[in-house]
């Protein structure tokens, strides 16, 4: 199920704004990759680079080369939406859709992909539930709008959304910065369970939680503002955080510096 | 500490020593207004300058100064502001409902004369002046055919302009757009009228009329359809913006392709206010005198088919019957223009009704 993914030399643009500059960095399968940082430093262009959400916004674009298993996802035949099928994307904001009930929200991306039968989507909508720690709060009120539930909820509403069309990558983008503590420990939870069967990679400003829930970190960081942004250090996370190998990680995880 | 005080000139206001004002008594503003409107009717009746309605204005004027005054001197200056502009914004609420409210009034008053069986069964046929029935049958019907396909014809092709504006447009094309569908929110409906009459009426419905212009019912849609065009456009866009990007995001990171996309996560979030765009084009629509005159031509017989000869409308009918002459004539006209608003509103509580039952209960 998982994949591994390889970056080499990615840059991206905002127009004419360099946002980031070759990045080289490979991802393992099954494991949680946190990318920290600074404000303005390119770890989320990075990771909406990686399932081609980058390019949404007008004048946006990517050069280098992004392989999930040794296929680059760039190249020019291949079909945008098998990508984010594939790489599936948690969003900073809880966003269920607010014309959906709790039910429709799970199996959107099944069912807008032409999955009809009945029994598929419920099993489906039952195990991600399930899998995303949602399931036992929701299981009676499935008709319900997915609006309606909680900040903490939403937000495992839609990772039980991403995980329900069984991508092979997770993306998530500060998953827990709207969120209390409680169910930020639900979400970190989450990630342990999930690394079984998904490559995470998770942009987070809490350094306590890339600690808590990563396997490997990758520092970004930019000279000064206007700058691109450049991952600094790459490692486990557990050398990361007790003895990095660059001045500047230490700085920062220390709290010196950012 | 003694360094953030220096400065006086910077010094915020100093603090209350409580929490407690005096304030006017609950009685203070009826009193006010009472006596405001006595000495407006003494000065006005008295001086012999006008009559109620003057009243009312000048007593309103001296409601808001005795009003002023009494706070001020009792509340303070921020309290009398406070209190003052309040009454102006309820007066302009007033002033905005009271003419809605007359309009209804004398439309109910007036119109119920002629609301009867006769008026919603029979139309305008062989009813001379002399006649008190007739009815305007063929009216309603040429409005809810007309209106019909305009909006058939409208909705479809201004939600897609708009989804294209929003969604696709790049550049000058779709600047271009926007800008002509701006410039056409201008055009008056005489316009639009003259355009379908030399158009459609007399080049291209020659065609297949034997070589003879060919009023109908078609095209005054088409002229009422140029007219609603804009509204529908520009609503609907604004709708499409209001819709967060997260979402289409959010659709887009689960592989939904763009196209679905739209249609299965923003239309149906932007919805219930495209549905309010939609009606006030068609109550403009419905209202439009001008174009059906010009290119459906009126008639006073029956007439259900909207493709071949003479429609009306009830925007017309209303339009004739006020300059008929004939003493029943006025009431016709009354009770039509009745049935028009009656009939956007229920087209309208009808949409609202609809587009909630499109979202979830809570």
């Amino acid at each position: 199920m998982a994949k591994r993914i390889e970056a080499t030399n990615v840059s991206a643009y905002y127009g004419a704004f360099k946002a980031i500059e070759n990045i080289n960095l490979t991802v393992e399968p099954k494991t949680v990759t946190a990318l920290i940082g600074p404000s303005g430093c390119g770890k989320s262009t990075f990771l909406r680079s990686i399932n081609r959400m980058h390019e949404v916004l007008p004048g946006a674009r990517v050069e280098g080369s992004l392989t999930i298993d040794n296929q680059d996802i760039y190249d020019r035949d291949v079909d945008v939406t098998a990508v984010r099928r594939m790489i599936g994307m948690v969003f900073q904001r809880p966003n269920p859709f607010p014309t959906m009930s709790i039910f429709e929200n799970v199996v959107a991306g099944l069912r807008l992909n032409g999955v009809r039968k009945k029994s598929i989507l419920e099993e489906t909508a039952e195990k991600a539930l399930r899998s995303a720690n949602l399931w036992d709060e929701v299981k009676d009120r499935l008709g319900k709008p997915g609006a309606g539930l909680s900040g903490g909820q939403q937000q495992r509403l839609c990772i039980a959304r991403t995980i329900a069309v069984e991508p092979q990558v997770v993306l998530m983008d500060e998953p827990c910065s709207a969120l209390d503590p409680i169910s930020t420990l639900a979400i970190e939870d989450l990630m342990f369970q999930l690394k079984d069967k998904f490559t995470i990679i998770i942009v987070t400003h809490n350094m306590q939680q890339a600690a808590r829930v990563s396997d490997r970190t990758a520092f970004f960081s930019i000279e000064k503002t206007g700058d691109p942004g450049r991952l600094i250090e790459y490692d486990n996370t557990q050398k990361i955080f007790s003895n990095p190998s660059v001045k500047k990680t230490e700085d920062y995880i220390t709290g010196r510096f950012g | 500490m003694s360094s953030l005080v220096t400065s006086h000139r910077t010094r915020p206001p100093a603090q209350p020593a409580t929490l407690r004002a005096k304030r006017l008594p609950r009685y203070a503003a009826p009193v006010i207004a009472v006596a405001a409107l006595l000495v407006a009717a003494g000065v006005v009746y008295g001086l012999g300058i006008g009559g109620p309605v003057l009243v009312v204005v000048l007593g309103a004027l001296l409601y808001l100064a005795g009003l002023f005054t009494a706070a001020n001197a009792v509340e303070g200056r921020r309290a009398a502001r406070n209190r003052t502009w309040s009454a102006l914004i309820h007066s302009a609420f007033v002033l905005a409902v009271l003419p809605l409210a007359s309009v209804v009034w004398t439309l109910v008053s007036k119109g119920a004369e002629r609301l009867d069986g006769d008026f919603f069964g029979t139309s305008m046929n062989n009813i001379g002046a002399r006649d008190a029935n007739g009815g305007a049958y063929h009216a309603i019907i040429g409005t809810l055919e007309q209106v019909g396909i305009a909006t058939l014809i409208t909705v479809p092709l201004g939600v897609l302009c708009a989804i294209y504006i929003v969604e696709y447009g790049r550049g000058r094309f779709a600047f271009a757009i926007r800008f002509f569908v701006d410039v056409m929110t201008g055009i008056p409906s005489i316009v639009t009228g003259l355009f379908v009459l030399a158009f459609w009426v007399l080049i291209v419905s020659p065609w297949f009329n034997d070589g003879q212009p060919g009023f109908s019912g078609f095209a005054a849609a088409l002229a009422l359809s140029v007219l609603m065009l804009p509204t529908v456009v520009r609503s609907t866009e604004e709708m499409l913006r209001l819709v967060p990007a997260p979402l289409r995001e959010g659709a887009y990171a689960l592989g939904v392709p763009k196209w679905k996309t739209i249609l299965r996560v923003v239309l149906p979030t932007a919805l219930p206010g495209i549905v309010t765009g939609i009606m006030l084009a068609i109550a403009r629509a419905a209202g439009e005198t001008a174009p059906v005159l010009l290119v459906a031509g009126g008639g006073a017989a029956i007439n259900f088919n909207p493709f071949e000869n003479n429609q009306s409308s009830l925007a017309l009918f209303v339009y004739q019957q006020a300059g008929e002459a004939s003493k029943y004539s006025p009431a016709r006209a009354w009770t039509a223009a009745l049935t028009l608003v009656a009939l956007v509103l229920v087209l309208t509580i009808a949409a609202k009704l609809l587009a909630r039952r499109n979202r979830l209960g809570r």
